[in-house]
This record gives C-alpha cells, structure tokens and sequence, in this order.
C-alpha cells in the first residue's frame, strides 16, 4: 500500500457529482470496465475508493455494506457476509490474509475522480 | 500386557451409559498409571446417550448422541473391543473369553451389561413389524419399517412406551399405547395424575386403552403383522402394522448366572454396598445389578455406582447406598415429575391435591402430618416447581409455611411467584443428580473462574447429563457473579455501553431522532453494521420520521435489505415479495405477478410463508417491478426487515367443515395491523380454525387458534434452528381483548429483546418467564400497559407501505442504481435455465466476468 506512486501519470476520470454521493452510504461507478465503490464518510466527508467485488462471496456488492469503525479503523463491513474491510488500505479485518483493491479518490469543483491504481 | 507385573488388569464388559462413565472416572483419577484397562463394546457403536435416545427421531445425529470424546480411547491409553462382548466367565482362572475368542486374565471385572427390554410371552411377537426400543439399531429399524405404515401400537404405557408412541407418533403412524395397568405411567404417577396424563396424551391425537391385556399379535397374510388381540372378551381386536414392546427392562444378568455369581429371584447380579458381586474380584453396576435389593432403572444411580466402584478399584472405601428416584421429564412436550414419597406411603402423611380438568394440570404436594416437611409429590401438565419441591424434600431448603401455594395456579396480579430463589439451597444440595453437582461445587467453580453455563459444564459436568439442572445452573451462576460485583454486561457493540433494551429506553425517553445524536450523546466512535441497523429498527419502532425507513438521515443506517427494500441473494441481485395477507390472493393479483416476473425475467417460487417470492432482480428494476405490483393493489411483504413477515392461515369456517371461527379473516387483520411493525428480529404469526392446527399457531412468535369459547392465544414460539412450542397466555378471549393482549405483548417484546433476540429466546430468558409477562400484558403489573397500547395504536395509525413511499420519490428512486455513473447492469451476474426458469449461474459455470 505504500508504493510511492508517481502521480504524474495517473489519469483521474471524473465520476460523478459530489451531491450524488449520500453520506455513510455507498455508490459504485464503473471505472474503466473496474466497479469502484465509492463512499463518503461523515462528519469529516472524507472519501475512500475500494473495489466493489467481495472476494468472500465472489458478488458485485461492497458498496451496498454499511460504514462505520472499529477502534480508531474506518470500515465498511460487507452486506453478503458482514466481513470488514478497512476503508483506507482494503485490508479484510477479520482475515488479515484477504484485502481488497483500493483506489485513488478525490473531490475537483463539487465533482468526484478516481484514478485506478 | 502381562510383562509389567506390577500392572493389573481390568476388564470392563459392556460399554452403555455407565459402563463409560466408569471409564471416565478412572482416566479422570490416574487408574491408568497401575491398570491396563479393556473394555468389551457389544454393540457397533460406542457409549451413547440412551436417556437422550428418542430425540434421534427428531433429528439428533447417532454422532451426536456419541458419549465417547473422539480420541478418548487412544489418548487415555484404553483397549476397547467394538462389536464384541464377554462370552463368558472363568471366575477360577479369572479369565473371560469374548465372542470372538479373546481370552483375557483380569484382576479384576466390572459387568456393566445394562438390561433389555422384556418382551411379553403372547404369540405372535416375534412376527416381522414386532419391535423393540433400546438401541440406536432398534430405533433405526423402527424407523425403516414405519416406512408405508399406518397404524402403530406401543405395549406398556410407562416412561419408555410413552417416548416410543411419541416415536412412532412422529413417523407419522396412527398411534395406540396398550397398558396392562389401569392408568399410565403407574409407576410414577397416581390415578389422578394418570387421568390428566391420559386426557393430555390423548389431545395429541395417541389413543390410549389402559387395563387391557395383550394376548397374542396377529398374523396377516404377507406374513407381518395385521392386528392385535386382547385377552378381555369384550376388547375387539385392533388393527395394526407395527408394534413395539416396551413392557419393562429385565437385567442382562446371564453371564453372572452361568459364572455361578448369585443373581436375584427376579434377576439382577446382587451386589454388596461397595457394588461387589459374591466373587470379590468381580464388581457389577448400571441396570445390571441388583444394588440394595433393587434394579435401578436410571442413569443417574448407575452413575453413582460407577463412582464407587471406581473408588474401591483405587484402593477406596465408597458405598452405594440408594438413590433419589426422583424422575421429572418431557413426554410428548407435557411435563411429569414424581419425587419422594409421591404416593404418601409414609405413615400420618397428608396430600394436597390440586387438579385442573380444564387446562389438564395435576398436582400432588405430600407433607409430613404436621405439615411442617414436604416428603414428595406428583406434577403433572406443570413441573415448574419440581427443583424447588426436591430440594425441600432433601432437607436442603425449608418448607415455608403456607406451602400448598406451591402447587396452587401463580396467583396473577401481586406479581410475585410463590417460590424460593436458588439462594435459599444449602452448599450441600445437590444441584445435578445426573453428575452429583451440589450447590457449592457449583459456586466455588464460578468464583474459580467459569463465568458462563459452558464453562461450568466443562469444569463441574453440571447439566450434560438429562440437562434439567441446567435452569438451577444458571440461576446460581447469576447469583455469584452478581455477589462477585461482575455486572452482567451485554452491550451492543463497541460503540455504545448499552444492551440494545436499555438503549432502547434511552432513545425513547430523551425522544432522540438521529443517529448521531445517539451517537454523540450515548456512544463513540463511527458506528457500525451492528449498531446503525439496530437504532434504525428503534426509531421505526418508535415512528421516528414517520416510521419511514429510508427517511434521509435513516437511510444510511439500514442494512442492504431494508435499503433496497427487498432481500439481498448470493449473485448480488434482490428478491421481490409482495404481502400477501393471511395467504388469500386474487386471480388477478396472480396474473400481474405472473407478468411482472415474466416481463423481469424473475425466477418464481411460492415461499414456506404462504406467498410468492420473485428471485432475480436487478437492483435497478426494483422501482419499476414494484410500481406495476403497487398499481395492482399489492404492498411491501417486509420479506426483508426484522418485522413482521407473515400471518398464515387455513381456510377456517369459510370452507372448512371442522371451523369453528373465521381464522383467515382475523389471519388478514392481524397482518394488515401489525403490517411494517419494526422489531428486534422477524415476527411471525398464523391463526387456525379449529385445534386441528392446520396453520401451525403453535410454532409462532405469536399465533391463534379458534375454539368455540374464543380465540386462544399462544406466544413465543418458532421453526427455524431452534424449533419451540408457543406457551398460551390467553385462553377463550374475544376479539378485542385479543388485540389488545397482541399489541402489549409485542410492544413489551420490542422494547426488551436483544437484537436478533426472537421471542422465544427473549421469553427463555425474561426472569419469571410466562408468568411475568402474564403479569405485565393481562394485569399491567409494569403500568406500562397504556404506553404500549398508545404506541401500538400510532402504528396503526402512520403505517404506510415502504414501497409506495419510494417510488413516490424521485430522489429515493434516484438511490436504485448499479453505478452512479453508467446504466449498464452488473455484468457478474450470470443466469442459466433450470426446470424453464432462470437462477443465478455458479461460478464454474459462468467465465469470470470480474471488472476490478
Ligand atoms: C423465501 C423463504 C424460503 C422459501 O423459499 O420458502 C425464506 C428465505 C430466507 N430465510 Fe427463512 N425463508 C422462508 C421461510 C422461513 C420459515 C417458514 C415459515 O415462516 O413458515 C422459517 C421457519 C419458521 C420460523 O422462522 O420460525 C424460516 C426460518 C429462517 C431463519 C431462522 C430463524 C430462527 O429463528 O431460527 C432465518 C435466519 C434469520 O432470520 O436470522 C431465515 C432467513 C432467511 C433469509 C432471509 C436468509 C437471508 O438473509 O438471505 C432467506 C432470504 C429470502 C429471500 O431472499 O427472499 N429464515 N424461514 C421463505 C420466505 C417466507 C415468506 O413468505 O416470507
Ligand atoms: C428410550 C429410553 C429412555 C430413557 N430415559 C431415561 C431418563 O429420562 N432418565 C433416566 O435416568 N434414565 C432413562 N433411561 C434409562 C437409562 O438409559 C439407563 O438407566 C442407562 O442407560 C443404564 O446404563 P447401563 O450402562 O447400565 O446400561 P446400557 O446403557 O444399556 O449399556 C449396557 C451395554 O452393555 C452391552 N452389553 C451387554 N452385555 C454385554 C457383554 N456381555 N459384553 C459386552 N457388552 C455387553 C449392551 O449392548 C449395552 O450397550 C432411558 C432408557 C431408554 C431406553
Ligand atoms: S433454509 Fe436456509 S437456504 Fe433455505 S431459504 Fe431458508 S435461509 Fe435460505
Ligand atoms: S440433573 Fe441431569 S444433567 Fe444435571
């Protein structure tokens, strides 16, 4: 996860509007044939990109989980089978051993980017 | 074996029940470090627990029943013989021979052979259909023959014929009980507790013929059994396909017989205090021994017997000096427990007897003639004060005075239950009878550490033997932690030091209506999938946002059910399920849910709640097929939330010649009353229309059944993991009293239960069980009865459909999207056909379509 990524040569494509996002809900956009799902987390309005496919199940789904935290650990906990994943570095809480792709996300002007990492 | 002459040896022949317990004593007190130990296991399987054996037929695996620990035998360094058993005896050479031609020289022998069950001498009895009850093979033969049968007949209605009519009651046979005696049970119970035993048992649809005897078993044509013929000229012949005996146990005492061992007139191996046979190197306990000149037809004597000999094998002096045989146990879900001197045999003892015809209880208290003592007593339909009555017998409690209350109905309205609290026992009574657990092995174990019921079956043995301590049990373990200071905690989740009720309380009474405010008041942290859907379910209980659920701050909250408003299926794809009230639908309702899934591609199946489940769906469909089932006069089924999901019902006095009352009717105003109410887990409910039960009132979080003097109203019942028989709270009401009763008890539930807590488990663990919630929902003993009803009555009130809400708003249909940034449908969910419908493709059956 802490690759030093040469920013340079990212290429940030433009998502959706920041309103579209409900806070502590989250929305999935498809981003170069990927599913990224998106959330934006209260109070802060800080935004995590993961990818949406659950490896414990093998379904389209983890932008449909609920945000919340554990410890100092913002999460998402998938809706299939309630495994948690960390919103920062995708690491599965309950399974160390399993993580999930993250992406990069930011807010330009009331929009929402992502870069694919 | 033989080289190490300081070693010994003991064999043990038979390997049941107490047979292992020896063993397991042994191991436990380091027998192995002198003695090589073998033992001869006549039948196929291992020790297995016989007292639990019937629950076989309900689904209890054989490995379940298992007694043996895997790798006990190996680790504890034993040699067993499976499937082979002691021939025979040299008592001179001190040698046994086994079946298969084992020779072993033994120091010492312990003949732990158990009984088997006698077998009346009629003709006909060894006819293909006759069988016995004893064995896991008995059982399994039981039940390969009951395939096809119609009719059964148990001979001999004690304990055992019971549990073997329940058997052959649940294989679905047409059941008769045959007993010689003129009353059931007659060991046991009294004419009176008989009566009410027989009017229960024959409630359950068991025909019962007592005072008759069997002569012979007919033969029919295919060479089986046809009928049975009974020796009263008047007794007409009975026709049947199947037959069990279960007219006592005789001891397997033959291998003592022909060793020349002394056996009793009417068998048994007789045994000295030190459970001793007339070789002093040879021991017998369990069924087999004839112990203080009796058979001791129980596990938990056998037991006892296994600990002396165990001790005197060590070198110790312990004697066998009787046993309590004091039996309490479930038949066919009614209770019956006899203890003591039931039968007032002792000299001056008065009884004080009280029966009910009505609801089939009886009761029979004995006390000393002074009344100053309890010496025994018979309960039948009702054992709720069994614990409490043995202990008062053993001397371990007091007999209060006035102590005919005992046995007296619970007096509803002051509240308190006649009865002592588990404080009352001395260190020294004995809590398990099955372990020989007292009271203050018990709490000594608690303060050593164990601080939950598993913990104190592992450490003491309490409770794994019949587990009817397990009740004391846990009473004695709240009571020392709560003497110990431990709080009992049971908090929600990480963010927030509340049980889910007490949160409960705390949201309703500071009127909170967001979840951050709950959070930032109440909690820390973010939340989480825990506690976020659970507030969520409090603020739609309480109507906060209208009860809305998807209301803008709420929505975030909801688990992915209730935020699509429809259940979530392994594919990612949501499943669609109309309310369909009390099962009643419409030609025409049918054809635009026929056409929907049709149009949607949705697989169709009918549920096991009486309505039609539309599988497949595209998250982004979902407004569009509920809009179409919403313009045909459809709505939410819930099928989604910890609500209320269906009111079954049969058919009742709109077709059914057997109704007594309109039991579809009242299904349809229930559901339409309780429809979108928000509780800590789903609710389920039927109403019947007659005792027949054709809607399975009974296994519901609350259903109804129709008699002619009204409605009776049965509570905290469920399928699912753990099957529980609804208890009735109210008999013979009308209607509207009814209602009433309904509304308070599921307001009293949603505000107590823990989440994901259905009501039989909250009812399980309400203190003073039924009879506290009697008292708090029929005489308001909480004053809290005018709250629930205003609650329930502003349900009612706001409820609107979830559904029609949605699709009435276009920012909330905005939400039903794959990807907020293109139309295509998730290309991961795959279909292929099955039986001319289309299901979700597995993963070996789709490529791998993976996006990310
Ligand atoms: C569809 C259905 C099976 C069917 O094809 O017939 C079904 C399907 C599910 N059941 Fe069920 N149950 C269905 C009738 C039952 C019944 C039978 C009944 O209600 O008469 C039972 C046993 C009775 C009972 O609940 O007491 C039943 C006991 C369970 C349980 C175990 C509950 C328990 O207390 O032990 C669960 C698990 C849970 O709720 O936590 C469960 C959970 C589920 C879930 C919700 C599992 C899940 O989270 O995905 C299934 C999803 C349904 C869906 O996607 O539509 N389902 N489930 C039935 C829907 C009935 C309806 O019309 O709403
Ligand atoms: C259906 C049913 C329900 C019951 N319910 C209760 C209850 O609720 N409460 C209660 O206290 N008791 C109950 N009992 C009685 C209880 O099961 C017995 O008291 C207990 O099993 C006796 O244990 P045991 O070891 O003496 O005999 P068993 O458990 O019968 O074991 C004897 C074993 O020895 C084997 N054997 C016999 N001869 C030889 C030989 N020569 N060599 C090798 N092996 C041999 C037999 O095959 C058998 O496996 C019930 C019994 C049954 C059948
Ligand atoms: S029994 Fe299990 S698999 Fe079947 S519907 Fe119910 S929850 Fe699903
Ligand atoms: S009394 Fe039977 S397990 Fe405790």
């Amino acid at each position: 996860m802490t690759a030093i990524l040469d920013t340079a040569t990212l290429t940030w494509q433009d998502v959706c509007a920041f309103d579209d996002l409900v806070p502590d809900r989250g929305a999935c956009a498809l981003v170069d044939g990927r599913q990224v799902a998106l959330f934006r987390v209260s109070p802060t309005d800080e935004l995590f990109a993961l990818s949406n496919h659950d490896p414990f199940s093998g379904a389209n789904v983890i932008s449909r989980g609920i945000v919340g935290s554990k410890g100092d650990v913002p999460k998402v906990a998938s809706p299939m089978y309630k495994q948690s994943f960390d919103l920062r570095t995708g690491t599965c809480l309950d399974d160390p051993a399993v993580s999930l792709p993250v992406h990069l996300i930011r807010e330009r002007d009331g929009r929402v980017e992502v870069a694919i990492t | 074996m033989a080289t190490d002459t300081a070693r010994r040896t003991l064999v043990v022949a038979g390997n049941g029940m107490v047979g292992q317990k020896l063993l397991e004593v042994l191991v436990e007190r380091g027998a192995t470090v002198e003695w090589d130990i073998v033992t001869f296991c006549e039948e196929g399987r291992l020790a297995y627990d016989r007292v639990g054996l019937s629950s076989f037929f309900t689904g209890t695996s054989a490995e379940e029943l298992s007694l043996v620990a895997p790798g006990f035998f190996d680790s504890a360094g034993l040699e067993v013989h499976v499937g082979d058993a002691v021939a025979s005896i040299d008592t001179e050479a001190g040698k046994v021979v086994s079946t298969r031609g084992t020779r072993i020289a033994y120091d010492a022998l312990v003949l732990a052979t158990g009984s088997y069950p006698f077998v009346p001498p009629v003709p006909g009895k060894d006819l293909p259909g006759c069988h016995v009850y004893r064995t896991l093979d008995d059982l399994e033969a039981i039940r390969a023959d009951a395939q096809g049968r119609r009719v059964g007949a148990v001979v001999g209605g004690g304990l055992l014929g019971l549990e073997a009519a329940n058997a052959l009651r649940s294989l679905g046979l047409e059941t008769h009980v045959v007993e010689f005696a003129p009353r059931l049970m007659p060991v046991q119970v009294d004419d009176g507790g008989g009566s009410a035993l027989r009017r229960r048992i024959e409630d359950l649809g068991v025909s019962v013929h007592t005072g008759i005897a069997t002569s012979e078993i007919l033969e029919g044509p295919d060479g089986r059994v046809c009928g049975m013929r009974f020796a009263g000229e008047d007794d007409a012949d009975l026709p049947v396909d199947l037959v069990v005996f279960s007219a006592g146990i005789r001891p397997r005492d033959q291998l003592a017989r022909e060793a020349g061992l002394a056996v009793g007139e009417r068998g048994g191996v007789v045994v000295d205090a030190a459970c001793r046979t007339s070789d002093p190197r040879i021991f017998a306990i369990g069924e087999c021994a004839l112990a203080e000149g009796r058979i001791w037809g129980l596990v938990a004597p056998g037991y006892q017997m296994a600990r002396v000999v165990a001790d005197r094998i060590l070198g110790g002096e312990s004697t066998f000096g009787g046993a309590d045989l004091s039996t309490k146990l479930k038949l066919m879900g009614i209770d019956v427990a006899s203890f003591g001197d039931g039968f007032a045999a002792t000299p001056g003892a008065e009884s004080i007897v009280f029966s009910d015809p009505v609801a089939n209880v009886y009761k029979r208290l004995v006390l000393s003639g002074d009344g100053s003592q309890v010496l025994g007593g018979i309960l039948v339909g009702d054992a709720s004060m069994y614990q409490t009555l043995v202990q008062m017998v053993r001397g371990d409690m007091p007999t209060p005075p006035n102590c005919e209350e005992l046995v007296l109905p619970v007096r509803t309205g002051d509240g308190a239950a006649v009865g002592m609290g588990v404080e009352s026992l001395s260190d020294t009574a004995m809590v398990c009878s099955c372990n020989s657990v007292s009271k203050g092995a018990i709490c000594a174990a608690v303060q050593g550490g164990a601080v939950d019921v598993p913990a104190l079956k592992a450490c003491t043995a309490a409770g794994t033997g019949c587990g009817g301590c397990v009740p004391v049990v846990t009473d004695l373990l709240k009571l020392e932690l709560r003497k110990a200071g431990i709080e009992v905690r049971n908090n929600l989740c990480e963010h927030f030091d509340y049980s889910r009720a007490e949160l409960f309380d705390i949201v309703r009474v500071h009127r909170l209506t967001s979840f951050s405010q709950v959070l930032a008041d109440h909690g820390r942290g973010l939340g989480c999938e825990v506690c976020k859907p659970a507030v969520a379910s409090m603020f739609a209980s309480l109507g906060v946002g209208g009860g809305y659920i998807l209301e803008r701050s709420q929505a975030p909250l909801q688990d992915t059910n209730d935020h699509f408003l429809a259940n979530l299926q392994r594919d990612g794809t949501y499943s669609v399920i109309p309310r369909v009230p009390g099962g009643e639908i419409t030609p025409d309702q049918l054809i635009v849910i026929g056409q929907v899934a049709k149009d949607y591609g949705l697989y169709c199946k009918i549920t096991g709640g009486q309505r039609i489940d539309l599988l497949g769906a595209r998250v982004d469909h979902l407004p569009e097929i509920w809009s179409r089932l919403i313009d045909a006069g459809m709505e939410s089924g819930h099928a989604y939330g910890k609500a209320l999901r269906t009111v079954k019902s049969c058919v009742g006095t709109t077709w059914c010649r057997y109704g007594v009352q309109d039991s579809t009717s009242l299904a349809i105003e229930i559901e339409l009353r309780y429809r979108g109410l928000r509780a800590p887990h789903k609710l389920k409910s039927a109403v019947s229309g007659c005792t027949r039960e054709c809607a399975e009132a009974q296994s519901k979080d609350f259903g109804i059944i129709a008699t002619e003097q009204g409605w009776n109203l049965y509570v905290c019942g469920n399928g699912g993991m753990r099957p529980q028989h609804a208890q009735l709270l109210v008999e013979g009401v009308d209607h509207d009293i009814l209602i009433r009763t309904i509304d308070r008890f599921l307001g009293y539930y949603i505000r107590t239960a823990d989440r994901l807590e259905r009501t039989a488990t909250w009812l399980n663990k309400l203190e003073g069980g039924l009879d506290h919630l009697k008292a708090v929902v029929l005489d308001d003993a909480l004053g809290i009865c005018a709250e629930l009803d205003a609650e329930m009555d502003r349900h009612v009130a706001e409820y609107e459909c979830e559904w029609a809400a949605t699709i009435n708003d276009p920012e909330k249909v905005a939400r039903f999207r794959t990807f907020v940034n293109s139309d295509e449908p998730d290309p991961n969910v795959v279909f292929v056909a099955e039986r001319g419908q289309r299901r979700p493709a597995f993963s070996h059956e789709k490529q791998e379509v993976r996006s990310s």
